[in-house]
C-alpha cells in the first residue's frame, strides 16, 4: 500500500558524538562521525530497510530521526513538520505518531514493572482515556500481539525472548502510531522465533497501515520485509533502491560485496557462488578515510576515490548510488 | 559409508547441570562420529546442547554442577573418560583445540597476543621462546594478519573483532591439531568479516587437513562449509546427514520447518514466512515423549508415548522421528 507521499524526509542529517579529554577541564578532541550527511525519505505505508555492519550508524540514524539523539546538523521532517526546530511540548505530542521497537528485548523492558504497566505507560504519559479504558486497551494490545491478557500482572523475566519482543511491539503500538522505527527487532532472537516476530510486524503493518524503518544487519530478512533498501557504510548512505532493483542491479561495490557475503542455506548454490571477500576491517568512524569512505577496502578503488567524496546521485529513476565508478563495479565484480 | 579413520567417537553422551531449580538435562544421549579431515556442522537453536556437548568432550565443564556420562568418548580410539587431568591437559590445546564464540572474552586482556599464541607452543611442543616467537609470527601471518611480527606485542584490545577471532584461530592451530572445534566463531562478527573467517578456515583446513566441527545456529554458514550436518533439538540429535541431502531432502519435521522459516537472499519474498509455533521445551523436566512433539505439525499419538531413537532411514541419513513426513504416516 505504498503511496508516493513521503512521510519522513531526512535532509543532510549529521550526528557527531564528541570525544572529550581531561577530567576537570574537558575539551573536545575529536568526534565520532556516526551519521555523516545523509538524505533520504520514507514513503507512507512502505518499509524502508536500512542495512549495514555494526558501527555504520544505522541505529543512530533511527534514533536521530525520532530526536532521541539531538542531530548535530540537518533537518528531519515528519509530514512536512520540521522536528529539529520544534519545541519540546510539540514534539512530545508528535511522538504519539512515531514509536520505536528496540533491539534487545532483555534490556528494553523495565524488570521492575509488570508487562501491563509497561504497555500502559505511554497511555499514562499522554493521558489517554480513563484507567478502565487504559486497562481494556492493554488487553486489546496483548491480544493483538498474541499474548494471553491473563499475563498482564507478570514481569518481563517470566517471558522468553520472542514474547518479550512482542511486549515491546505492543508498547510501541499503544498510542496508534503511524511510523515505527524497528531497530534490529529480531537480531537477539532464535531462528525459529524470528519468523514469528517478522510475520507479526507484517500483519500489523497491513492492519494499521504502518510505515516502518526496519534497521537490520540480516540482509535476507531485510529482503523479505522491505519495499526499498538503503545500504549504509561508515556514516554514509552508499546505495538506496527498490528491493528487487537492489538485488538485480546493484551498483555500489560495497553492496555487491555485502550481498555476496550473505550465506545461502543451500550447499549447492554456496559452492557455485562468486564471493567477494573484502579485505580488512571497517575503519573507525572517529577517523574515517578521506574521499570515499569505502576506498580502503574497495577492490576497484582508484586515485580519485581517495580525494573526492562521491555524491549520492540518482543514477537511475529511484536508484541512488554514491560511487564514482559504479559502471566498473558492475562490470568487474558481478 | 565413510572410510576415513574415526577421530572422535561419541557414544550415548549425557550432560546434566544440577541447579537450585532442579536438574537441567542439556544433552540427552547423543551418538556420532567424526572422521579424519571431515567437516561436521552442528546446527541448533540456543540451549539445544550443541556447545555443551563439545565442552563435555573437551572436559571443560565445571563439575559439579555439571555431570557428564557417556558409554564412550573415544578420541583416536582412546577413551577420554579414563584420562587423568594431566593427560587431558596434554591433548587439549594440542591435538584437540577449540575456538570460542566471543573473541572479546576468550582472549586474556592483560597478556599480549604473542604471549597467548606462544603459550601452547612452549607448553605442548617444548619450544624455546625464540622458536615460539618465530612460529607465532608465522601463525599470525597464516591467519592473514598484516605485519604479523610487530602485532605479536599488541594486546587484544588493539585488535578488531575479526582480528581477535583470527588470533584465536592461530592459537588453536599452533600445535597442528587433529580436531578443531569451532563454537559459533562467527556469530559475533559482521557478514563481510564472517565471510573472511569462513574462507580462512576452509583454506587452512585444506592445507593442514584437520577434522573440523563447526557449531552454529546459522543454516547458511553450515551450507557453505560442512560436508555432513547434525541437527540438534533440546539435547537430542534429531537428524544427521550429508549436507546436500539434508538441504535437498530434510526428513525430520524440525529440520524441514527450520529451513522453511528462513528468508533467503536469493529468493523473492512473496508471502509470509512459515513459522514454528511455540517455544523449545524447558530442559528442566526431561519428558519421555519426543521433545519436538508439542510444536510438530506431523505429531501422532505415538510421539507422546515414546521418544524416537536416531535411526538410519537412507544411506548415511539418520533421523529421530516416528513419522515419515512424505506420507504423514508412521514409519
Amino acid at each position: 500500500m505504498t503511496t508516493n507521499n513521503s512521510m519522513v524526509r531526512v535532509e543532510n542529517l549529521v550526528k557527531h558524538f564528541p570525544i572529550s579529554q581531561g577530567v576537570i577541564f574537558q575539551r573536545q578532541v575529536g568526534a565520532v562521525k556516526a551519521v555523516d550527511n545523509i538524505s533520504f525519505d520514507i514513503k507512507e505505508g512502505e518499509t524502508l530497510g536500512l542495512v549495514g555492519e555494526s558501527g555504520c550508524g544505522k541505529s543512530t540514524t533511527g534514533r536521530t530521526i525520532l530526536q532521541l539523539h539531538e542531530p548535530t546538523d540537518g533537518k528531519v521532517y515528519f509530514e512536512n513538520k520540521d522536528l529539529t526546530t520544534m519545541g519540546e511540548s510539540n514534539l512530545r505530542k508528535l511522538r504519539r505518531d512515531m514509536q520505536i521497537i528496540f533491539q534487545d528485548p532483555y534490556a528494553s523492558l523495565n524488570p521492575r514493572m509488570t508487562i501491563g504497566d509497561i504497555i500502559r505507560e505511554p497511555l499514562d504519559i499522554h493521558k489517554i482515556g480513563t484507567s478502565k479504558e487504559r486497562l481494556e486497551r492493554v488487553q486489546e494490545l496483548l491480544n493483538l500481539v498474541r499474548l494471553n491478557p491473563f499475563f498482564i500482572k507478570r514481569y518481563p523475566h517470566e517471558f522468553s525472548g520472542g514474547q518479550r519482543q512482542r511486549i515491546g511491539v505492543a508498547r510501541a503500538l499503544a498510542l496508534n502510531p503511524r511510523f515505527i522505527v524497528c531497530d534490529e527487532p529480531i537480531s537477539a532472537l532464535d531462528v525459529s522465533v524470528q519468523a514469528q516476530v517478522v510475520n507479526l510486524l507484517e500483519e500489523l503493518q497491513e492492519k494499521f497501515e504502518l510505515t516502518y524503518l526496519f534497521i537490520a544487519h540480516d540482509l535476507s530478512m531485510v529482503r523479505h520485509i522491505s519495499n526499498r533498501i538503503a545500504v549504509m557504510y561508515l556514516g554514509k548512505l552508499v546505495e538506496l533502491a527498490d528491493k528487487e532493483e537492489l538485488f538485480y542491479n546493484k551498483m555500489h561495490p560495497y553492496s555487491i560485496a555485502l550481498l555476496s557475503a550473505v550465506p545461502i542455506p543451500d550447499p549447492i548454490k554456496e559452492r557455485q557462488r562468486k564471493r567477494i571477500i573484502l579485505e580488512g576491517d571497517v575503519p573507525s568512524p572517529a577517523n574515517p578515510p578521506s574521499g570515499c569512505h569505502f576506498h580502503t577496502r574497495c577492490p576497484i578503488a582508484k586515485e580519485r576515490c581517495k580525494i573526492e567524496d562521491p555524491p549520492f546521485e540518482e543514477k537511475e529513476p529511484g536508484h541512488w548510488v554514491a560511487c564514482h565508478f559504479s559502471k566498473t563495479a558492475q562490470e568487474q565484480m558481478i | 559409508m565413510d572410510n576415513r579413520e574415526v577421530i572422535l567417537d561419541i557414544q550415548d553422551l549425557h550432560a546434566r547441570f544440577h541447579t537450585h531449580d532442579g536438574t537441567v538435562h542439556a544433552v540427552n544421549g547423543i551418538t556420532y562420529q567424526v572422521h579424519a579431515g571431515e567437516t561436521l556442522g552442528i546446527v541448533g537453536e540456543s540451549g539445544c546442547g550443541k556447545s555443551v556437548s563439545m565442552l563435555s568432550v573437551m572436559d571443560l565443564l565445571t563439575k559439579p554442577p555439571a555431570e557428564v556420562q557417556a558409554e564412550a568418548l573415544l578420541f583416536k580410539g582412546r577413551d577420554l573418560q579414563k584420562f587423568s587431568k594431566s593427560e587431558m591437559r596434554k591433548i587439549r590445546g594440542s591435538n584437540m583445540t577449540m575456538i570460542f564464540q566471543d573473541p572479546m572474552t576468550s582472549l586474556n586482556p592483560v597478556l599480549t597476543v604473542g604471549f597467548q599464541i606462544k603459550e601452547p607452543l612452549k607448553l605442548h611442543l617444548g619450544m624455546s621462546d625464540q622458536e615460539a616467537t618465530k612460529r607465532a609470527a608465522e601463525l599470525l601471518a597464516l591467519v592473514n594478519i598484516p605485519e604479523a611480527e610487530s602485532r605479536l606485542s599488541d594486546y587484544p584490545h588493539q585488535f578488531s573483532g575479526g582480528m581477535r577471532q583470527r588470533a584465536m584461530v592461530a592459537i588453536a592451530l599452533a600445535c597442528n591439531p587433529t580436531l578443531l572445534i569451532a563454537d559459533e566463531p562467527t556469530t559475533a562478527l559482521d557478514v563481510t568479516i564472517q565471510a573472511q573467517l569462513v574462507e580462512l578456515v576452509k583454506e587452512i583446513q585444506a592445507k593442514l587437513g584437520m577434522a573440523l566441527i563447526w557449531i552454529t545456529h546459522d543454516l547458511g554458514v553450515v551450507a557453505g562449509i560442512a560436508e555432513r550436518v547434525i541437527v540438534m533439538y533440546a539435547g537430542y540429535v534429531v537428524e544427521d546427514s550429508k549436507v546436500d541431502e539434508l538441504y535437498a531432502n530434510p526428513l525430520h519435521p524440525y529440520t524441514m520447518a527450520l529451513l522453511k522459516s528462513l528468508p533467503r537472499i536469493d529468493q523473492q519474498a512473496d508471502e509470509g514466512l512459515s513459522t514454528i509455533e511455540g517455544l523449545p521445551p524447558s530442559l528442566l523436566d526431561c519428558p519421555q515423549c519426543c521433545p519436538f512433539e508439542p510444536r510438530c505439525e506431523y505429531a501422532k499419538p505415538k510421539c507422546k508415548e515414546m521418544n524416537p531413537l536416531l535411526e538410519e532411514v537412507g544411506p548415511g541419513h539418520k533421523i529421530a522421528c516416528w513419522v515419515d513426513i512424505k506420507t504423514g504416516e508412521l514409519r
